[in-house]
């Protein structure tokens, strides 16, 4: 039920449809495709960064500090 | 005998990645947090071995890697939680980007291959070169590159993008493409 183009005559610009359609897949991502899966990515990342450092970090370095070597463990 | 100041300002600037990092690898917030905090543990049991002028950052993430790799692997990881606790600790949506979409990426980037997500939030995210993340993750610079093209490759696939334009909020549009074939 698929039509299925001649090997060699397929369109060039392919999109996710046609990709669909000839069950092709993609030689290579475009650039452009790579720059937003690059800017999703970060996004969720940076989300997290902005969170800063948590109080129970800098508490368990000032602990550690106070301990006065690393090697009491809490 | 104290922190040296220096050493104990590294490790908490390194820290907001660290978590980042850390919840990519076992998509909960509570237990990436146990994970870094499991790390800082040990790099300062273990302090002695850091080299002063090497990257901290680095150091405290190959640490992190592999206790993640030794301790937490054998738990699955929890895929179905990246919808809950995680939405629910990361209440600020980006708002450049669709709800949808990002929800989307968020679930594919879940999909992937233990080797291929952490190679490419490394390079992708944390900011670090193709050669710091092989030794992070103790590999071949080449073995890093391919599992990072692959992971772009399996994400486009999963989220059904093509190109670019295949992004955005037609989700609709696309939902009754995808069902009329």
């Amino acid at each position: 039920m698929n039509e299925r183009k001649p090997v060699g005559q397929q369109n060039p610009i392919e999109t996710a449809a046609t990709r669909k359609r000839t069950g092709a897949k993609p030689a290579k991502l475009g650039r452009d495709v790579q720059a937003r899966l690059g800017q999703q990515l970060r996004a969720m990342y940076d989300e997290v960064v902005n969170q800063g450092v948590p109080d129970r970090f800098s508490e368990l370095l000032n602990r550690l500090d106070a301990n006065g070597t690393s090697r009491d463990k809490p | 005998m104290a922190m040296d100041e220096s050493v104990r300002k590294a490790i908490l600037g390194a820290v907001p990645s660290l978590r980042a990092f850390a919840i990519s690898l076992c998509g909960n917030v509570d237990r990436a947090d146990d994970l870094v905090q499991e790390t800082l543990l040990r790099a300062l049991a273990n302090i002695d071995s850091f080299q002063p002028g090497t990257n901290m950052s680095a150091w405290l993430f190959t640490i992190l890697r592999n206790h993640f790799r030794s301790e937490y692997r054998k738990r699955r990881r929890e895929v179905e939680d990246s919808d809950g606790h995680y939405a629910e600790t990361l209440k600020t949506q980006p708002e450049q980007y669709g709800q949808v979409e990002y929800r989307e990426f968020r679930e594919a980037l879940s999909q992937l291959p233990q080797d291929q997500r952490e190679a490419l939030v490394l390079v992708g995210a944390s900011g670090f070169s193709y050669e710091e993340a092989a030794n992070i993750c103790g590999c071949a610079v080449g073995t890093i590159k391919s599992r990072v093209n692959r992971a772009r490759t399996r994400l486009a696939e999963l989220m059904h993008v093509n190109s670019a334009e295949d992004f955005g909020p037609d989700e609709q549009v696309r939902a009754v493409l995808a069902s009329g074939e």
